[in-house]
């Protein structure tokens, strides 16, 4: 661990008031290279998403190689470098989702919506996701709806759901 | 806060617990809140102040276990339980706390699933408010760190662990005692303390379910083997993915800050340590100490080849302890009632409980406890309550990605470390997944493969390109496109992934194709010789739309 050093004056990329959010958490790290997920962490929590103006305030302010922060962006599941949907829907892949049924919700929600995990309608209306496994193996199948969790979840249901969602 | 004060406080919250004539425990951990269980407690909460009711309580707790029937209503002193409560339904429930019970939604527990367990690290699970830090105290919180800080040297606390026989939880099974020994005896500046909640593994929620039910357990867990080893500092690592366990363990760190029970003197003896959470950003590969450590210092998640161990040189090259939640969670009450006393349950070579996440086609899906030892057979039929709809078992996988598929000649076998290494699998962090004949084994492996594959951190050739090949194989037998040459290839490069692999991911990754192989070849070759699957899970075209 170094010593914490006076924090440089880097200017974020705009003046939304949401940098301050990502400069708090540097800061409390002491701008040490160790508070880059951190940093990253807070930056998709306020923007849901990891742009390059960002990932360059960000290795600047931590004096980090912007290869590394593009590593380290890329390397984690969590993080993702694309705007999301106005919606999002996560499909969680756990085993118990898996032997449940999951696929075949995925499938469906492709045919529907055209969209693979991982994309956004062209509308911007829906992403899809999958998770990893949510551990809420008990409700499985599960289905993530803009945070609110679905249990016990059909092909059909899912579709029924997103539908709604989607319209409003 | 002197130990005095600490038990002062613990006994007025006790007495103060005695005080309502009954009360209400609402689940609120993430499986029967996902379900609505916060809107059952704001229900009946609402009743309770607007019928102005004198002697009732409403009170927010962790996980009750069986999740498949939540949102769970636990009513104390009658140890009642109700299952899948709406909110509409708080009136009726509090109207049956003066009469019978309310037949409608009563849980039976005078059931396996309830008897058959054995309750050490989620003894307060359901039980206490995760996130008050006296009623933690009440229930004997804390009393087994006053006992390490007060009575007992570092050396003492060790073999008080060591006596326990306590082996790793997060799935080598390595003796808690002996590493903790190891860090104990290496020299360094600084040392640190990590508990991993990275919990990469899917069908797994138990580091969850202990984080989000009782985190002060793992604080505590944590002082004692920092005291042990002699360390300063400790990160909590934990998955970004479980936003409810990281605000409470981030709470329950506050009010150990406030109490005394972290930072300068501890307890008022010269003992100081502090800890913070970290989040994980979402890669399996990081369950591998040497990755998770490469993370919390900012970087890739990607393992190094050891020694040295991080015992010696780990977290920014000081001797670094790593545990596991469950781990951590089994030290509170080793000692306070004694290492003897833990050794006391169990096998002769793996001691205590194991906590599972009993999850798949069974009846009971949820959270349970049982002691070590007890056969596959006890936890699928008699506590997971068998398999539904009729159907007949065909495997039970556990230990995720790492493990094997057990088949059902084996479900009497006792579940322990050494058993289930025998048969292929492993125990891992606890992730129980029961199939029925509905499950394609091939399927399965495939399944497995596709996560091995995507979380392979790529930097070693055989994990990185031996796992994708892998997966192509197994993609192909289940399309029917494979001939027995594919077969062979695929065996060869389990050896090859299995021997070559830098960490435990590669390392573990061709598991569930062996176990599967070994098991259920037939189904093997059914896609491969008669180009059709026998559990009617692959798509595989019929030979006419091949021509075709």
């Amino acid at each position: 661990m170094t010593m914490p050093i006076a924090p440089p004056k880097i200017e974020p990329p705009s003046a939304d008031k949401r940098w301050r959010l990502v400069d708090n958490t540097m800061r409390k790290h002491g701008y040490r290279p160790d508070a880059l997920i951190e940093a990253l962490h807070t930056m998709q929590e306020c923007f849901g998403y990891l742009d390059e103006p960002g990932l360059k305030f960000v290795a600047r302010s931590l004096r980090l190689p912007l290869s590394k922060v593009f590593g380290v962006a890329t390397f984690y599941h969590f993080f993702t470098l694309k705007p999301k949907g106005r919606h999002t829907c996560v499909v969680c892949m756990g085993t118990a989702c898996y032997i449940k049924g999951a696929q075949n919700i995925l499938d469906e929600i492709e045919k529907t919506y055209g969209v693979k995990p991982g994309e956004t309608t062209r509308d911007d209306a829906l992403s899809v996701l999958t998770a990893r496994c949510i551990g809420s193996c008990g409700l499985a199948a599960a289905v993530v709806v803009d945070g609110n969790i679905l249990g016990k979840v059909t092909p059909a249901q899912t579709l029924e759901h997103l539908e709604k969602v989607v319209k409003t | 806060m002197t130990p005095e004060e600490l038990r002062e406080l613990a006994e007025k919250r006790r007495a103060q617990l005695k005080q309502p004539r009954c009360r209400l425990n609402v689940c609120l951990a993430a499986g029967c809140q996902s379900c609505a269980g916060d809107s059952v407690f704001k229900a009946i909460k609402q009743q309770i102040e607007a019928r102005k009711l004198d002697g009732v309580q409403v009170r927010g707790v962790g996980c009750l276990g069986l999740c498949a029937e939540g949102p769970l209503v636990l009513v104390e002193p009658s140890g009642l339980l109700y299952q899948r409560v709406k909110p509409e339904d708080a009136g009726e429930l509090l109207d049956a706390l003066e009469g019978a019970p309310l037949k409608r939604l009563e849980c039976p527990t005078d059931v396996p699933f309830f008897r058959a367990q054995k309750k050490i690290v989620l003894e307060n699970a359901g039980v206490i408010d995760p996130e008050n830090l006296e009623d933690y105290l009440a229930a004997k919180g804390y009393e087994g760190l006053i006992r390490a800080l007060t009575d007992m040297t570092p050396a003492d606390v060790i073999a008080e662990v060591t006596t326990s026989g306590l082996r790793g939880r997060g799935g080598g099974g390595y003796p808690t005692g002996l590493k903790w020994s190891t860090v104990a005896k290496s020299k360094g500046a600084k040392k640190y303390v990590i508990c991993n909640g990275d919990e990469g593994d899917p069908g797994a929620f138990m580091d969850r379910a202990v984080l989000e039910s009782d985190p002060h357990r793992v604080i505590e867990g944590m002082i004692i083997a920092a005291y042990a080893v002699g360390a300063q500092h400790g990160y909590a690592y934990i998955r970004a993915e479980y936003p409810l366990a990281v605000k409470r363990m981030q709470n329950a760190i506050k009010q150990a800050q406030k109490a005394g029970l972290l930072g300068d003197g501890i307890l008022g003896t010269s003992f100081s340590f502090n800890m913070e959470v970290r989040l994980g950003a979402g890669a399996f590969v990081c369950g591998e100490e040497t990755a998770l450590i490469a993370s919390i210092e900012g970087k890739r998640g990607q393992p190094r080849p050891r020694p040295p161990f991080p015992a010696e040189s780990g977290l920014w090259g000081y001797p670094t302890l790593i545990n596991n939640v469950e781990t951590f969670a089994n030290i509170p009450p080793i000692l306070r009632h004694g290492g003897a006393w833990y050794a006391a349950i169990g096998t002769e070579k793996s001691k205590g409980t194991k906590v599972f996440a009993l999850a798949g086609r069974v009846k009971n899906t949820g959270l349970i406890e049982v002691p070590m030892g007890i056969t596959l057979r006890e936890i699928i039929f008699d506590i997971g309550g068998g398999i539904p709809d009729g159907k007949k078992f065909k495997a039970v996988q556990t230990g995720g990605p790492s493990g094997g598929c057990i088949p059902e000649q084996y479900l009497d076998m006792p579940v322990d470390y050494d058993s289930l290494a025998r048969v292929g699998s492993i125990m891992g962090s606890g992730g129980m997944i029961v199939m029925d004949e509905t499950s394609c084994m091939v399927d399965v492996a495939k399944f497995f493969m596709d996560f091995c594959k995507a979380e392979s951190c790529g930097k070693c050739v055989p994990c990185r390109a031996g796992t994708d090949q892998m997966h192509g194989i197994l993609t192909k037998i289940c399309n029917g496109e494979a001939t027995l040459d594919d077969l062979a290839l695929l065996e060869r490069l389990c050896d090859v992934v299995k021997n070559t692999s830098l960490c435990g991911l590669g390392q573990t990754a061709p598991n569930p194709v062996l176990s599967t192989l070994k098991y259920f070849r037939d189904e093997y070759l059914a896609h491969i010789v008669d180009k059709r699957c026998p559990a009617g899970v692959c798509k595989i075209k019929a030979p006419a739309e091949v021509h075709a």
